[in-house]
């Protein structure tokens, strides 16, 4: 038995940092409040790198139950933890990436209101986090899953007073919901079929069944049903909607939550339960072609983007596709390797991004942007890195985990060489949109409204404006300066990650992984892992995998080559070409009119019914008319009856005498009958 | 023998005109006169009944029902005059004190 790990400690670290800030915050100093906030996360950090240093000595997968949960008769569920290979993966990236963006916003949100509320959240996300991370069962899991959709909730509507970031919050938390509707039906199954939602458990039944080869039952059931949830979580088609408005949060928290983290929660939980997918032929084809179109689509849509988070925004979803392209022709272990370098440089770029946002004073439109490079080096030199990361130059961290994806799609038992295709031409759009957000940003001239100088009017106004808080970034002091240190500190370290993280290889990535995802198979069924196991059987051999890589890295410096010449060497190309394409480019600016779509396909039906039929149709007309009306009934009667108590003796008389006659003439009409 | 029905008709009769002059008349005496004819309508039939299936318990019934009505003519009529006293008629519309 391995020695206790106390693993209950790293997500609860947090929560203790969440609850005296959200509790006492306000009555502290910003620098208690950072303290705080900063502790108890890097304490959770610390925690994590005690146990990697000490992985060779565990028996994983490691499982240590700290209390009863549900108990009802066979079914029960635990306050219980689960480490292996895969979770401490995620443990590091997770408290890693997550400490230096706490680190990050103690620069970031200096001059906010709301300091203790922001890093309170912050924690709170920390904690569901490390909770879904950790968690040994689906329930727990689920609270997890639960808890980040509602930190995010708040972390969007940060400035609640802003009527969008309000609403954001709403729609990302609302969209969040109709996934895991198809979660919780998936736990509900589990429940029926296998009794149980324990991990171990599940993945041992499951492991005892055959492959659903011929054709889809209850494995693909579940498995599309995980898929929903990890769609809506993970920002994928058709849920995707919310991840752009998310963008109205404070920068942190995107790079945190809305790349870094959270949104990969869906690829953590379809690698966690690839028994299931592994057994499902069907299902893990619906998550190649969900996360193969996402990554195309949603990489489209970034080349006409303005906003410099949008970019980065629509890019997150694009990755993520690549993460759900990787998973559905079962290499997880790619996934999560691009899942690791994606938190890395897609972390390091909207944190950079904020650091520009800071630079210009709370400009977002990279129109109004450029060169920026002499003012901002630091900040320039890291987004240089995290941009050609993302592109996918080699020797970068994203290079090997984008080649790791494209390689295994194409070669994987399950895999096609369309995944392939569509994979390099969106790494050549991702290179395309990247570069040109790059040289936007810092090359050419400087666009902006002359702020720089004499823009103190101009700040004065939304200073005053505070309370709302819009434009977080501006304060007195104008003029295009670097940030501080305590936000360039991350910046570098995320950088030095950006280029080194991906030199562990992917070989080695799977190797360290493949007991939690490969020998699973072997483990809970070994009759049946020759049937399904997931390893890929190349279909070529060594020249074709260069040639391949090749071709992605041309892809990669193709779109660098474009971006140059439309940007930075004919910066009037881009409206001709735009205006060349005239309906088409209107709709990939719009976005493909998909908000649109939504809202009048789902959304304005949905109001219109409550309004029309529940509220007005049921509610006013049912159920308050009848409540109103039968007052008033009672109401009415009660008039007429009172006349009859006129306190005159000879009608209460009459009244008597004709009840009396009615009751002997209805008694003689009884009789006689 | 007199025929039963007789005695009904004449009791029915009797009824009508006590429930006939409690409606009509207004003087408190007069009423309580009424209600006593009404009564006494109703034991001639208990004991028309009684007569014609020679059974004891209709006329102990009447006998119950003449005690009571001498208890209530006592009541009754100590009742009219704390009235009277108090309001100095014995027309009924006028004690309306109670009245809306």
């Amino acid at each position: 038995m391995t020695p206790n790990l106390h693993l209950w400690l790293i997500p609860v670290l947090p929560l203790v940092g969440a609850a005296v800030n959200g509790l006492f915050g306000k009555r502290f100093s910003r620098q208690t409040v950072s303290a705080i906030a900063l502790g108890f996360c890097g304490a959770a950090f610390v925690m994590a790198l005690w146990i990697a240093a000490q992985i060779s000595s565990l028996a994983l997968p490691h499982v240590e139950l700290l209390a009863p949960w549900i108990r009802a008769g066979d079914f029960q569920v635990d306050f219980a933890f689960y480490l292996d290979q895969l979770s401490l993966v995620m443990l590091l990236v997770v408290t890693g990436v997550g400490f230096l963006i706490h680190i990050y916003s103690v620069g970031y949100m200096r001059e906010e209101g709301g300091f203790y509320r922001f890093f309170s959240y912050l924690n709170l996300f920390m904690f569901f986090m490390l909770t879904l991370v950790l968690a040994s069962n689906y329930l727990l899991m689920f609270i997890g899953w639960e808890g980040v959709g509602l930190a995010s909730y708040l972390l969007i509507g940060f400035w609640f007073t802003k009527d969008s970031a309000a609403s954001a919050g709403k729609k990302a938390f609302i969209v969040n919901r109709i996934g895991d509707f198809g979660f919780l039906i998936a736990l509900f199954l589990m429940i029926k079929h296998f009794g149980s939602l324990n991990f171990v458990q599940v993945f041992r039944i499951v492991g005892g069944m055959p492959a659903e080869v011929a054709g889809a039952g209850l494995l693909t059931a579940i498995g599309l049903l995980l898929m929903v949830g990890a769609a809506g979580k993970s920002a994928q088609l058709p849920l995707y909607v919310w991840l752009p408005d998310a963008m109205e949060g404070p920068t942190p928290v995107s790079a945190l939550i809305h790349a870094a983290t959270m949104v990969t929660a869906g690829v953590y939980m379809v690698a966690r339960s690839h028994v299931v997918f592994d057994r499902a032929p069907q299902a893990l084809m619906v998550v190649a072609i969900v996360g193969t179109l996402t990554a195309l689509f949603a990489a489209t849509i970034g080349i006409c983007q303005t906003d410099i988070k949008k970019v980065l925004a629509y890019s997150t979803i694009s990755q993520l596709g690549y993460m759900f392209m990787a998973c559905g022709v079962a290499a997880y272990s790619a996934g999560i390797f691009h899942l690791m370098t994606h938190a890395f440089f897609k972390g390091l770029l909207f944190l950079a991004a904020g650091s520009v946002i800071h630079a210009v004073g709370g400009e977002q439109d990279m129109r109004r942007m450029g060169g920026l490079r002499h003012h901002i080096p630091w900040t320039f030199w890291t987004m240089t890195a995290a941009t050609f990361a993302i592109a996918g130059f080699p020797p970068f961290a994203g290079f090997f985990s984008k080649d790791a994806i494209l390689w295994r799609a194409y070669v994987s038992p399950y895999g096609s060489w369309v995944y392939w295709l569509i994979g390099v031409f969106t790494a050549f759009i991702t290179s395309f949109y990247m570069f040109r957000l790059w040289f936007l940003t810092f090359f050419g001239e400087y666009r902006g409204e002359v702020a720089a100088g004499h823009g103190d009017d101009h700040m004065q106004v939304v200073s005053g404006s505070r309370a709302g808080a819009p434009a977080p970034h501006q304060h007195g002091h104008g003029g295009i300066h670097e940030s501080p240190k305590v936000m360039l500190v991350p910046l570098v370290i995320l950088a030095v990650l950006s280029i080194c993280g991906g030199w562990v290889g992917s070989e080695r990535f799977d190797k360290f992984l493949s007991p939690a995802l490969h020998a699973g198979v072997t483990a809970y069924s070994p009759d049946e892992a020759a049937a399904a196991t997931p390893a890929p059987e190349p279909k070529e051999q060594g020249g074709s995998e260069s040639l391949l890589t090749g071709i992605s890295v041309l892809a990669a410096a193709s779109g660098l080559f474009l971006a140059w010449l439309l940007y930075y060497r004919r910066p009037q190309l881009p409206q001709e070409i735009a205006r060349a394409l005239g309906s088409f480019y209107e709709a990939v600016v719009h976005k493909y009119y998909v908000d649109e779509i939504y809202a009048a396909v789902f959304v304005k039906p949905l109001i219109d019914g409550s309004t029309r039929i529940l509220w007005h149709g049921i509610d006013r007309d049912v159920i308050d008319a009848t409540l109103d009306n039968s007052a008033e009934g009672a109401r009415e009667v009660s008039d007429a009856m009172r006349h009859m108590q006129s306190g005159n003796l000879r009608s209460y008389a009459g009244w008597i005498a004709a009840g009396a006659a009615v009751v002997i003439a209805y008694m003689i009409w009884t009789g006689t009958r | 023998m007199v025929p039963l029905s007789y005695y009904l008709v004449l009791s029915g009769i009797l009824f009508a005109c006590g429930v006939t002059g409690f409606l009509i008349k207004r003087n408190i005496i007069t009423i309580f006169m009424s209600i006593e004819l009404m009564l006494n309508g109703v034991n001639l039939s208990f004991v028309a009944f009684a007569a014609q299936w020679h059974a004891l318990s209709g006329q102990v019934f009447v006998f119950f029902v003449m005690v009571v009505a001498a208890a209530e003519s006592a009541v009754g009529l100590a009742i009219i005059i704390a009235v009277y006293r108090t309001r100095e008629t014995l027309n009924v519309d006028r004690v309306n004190l109670l009245k809306l």
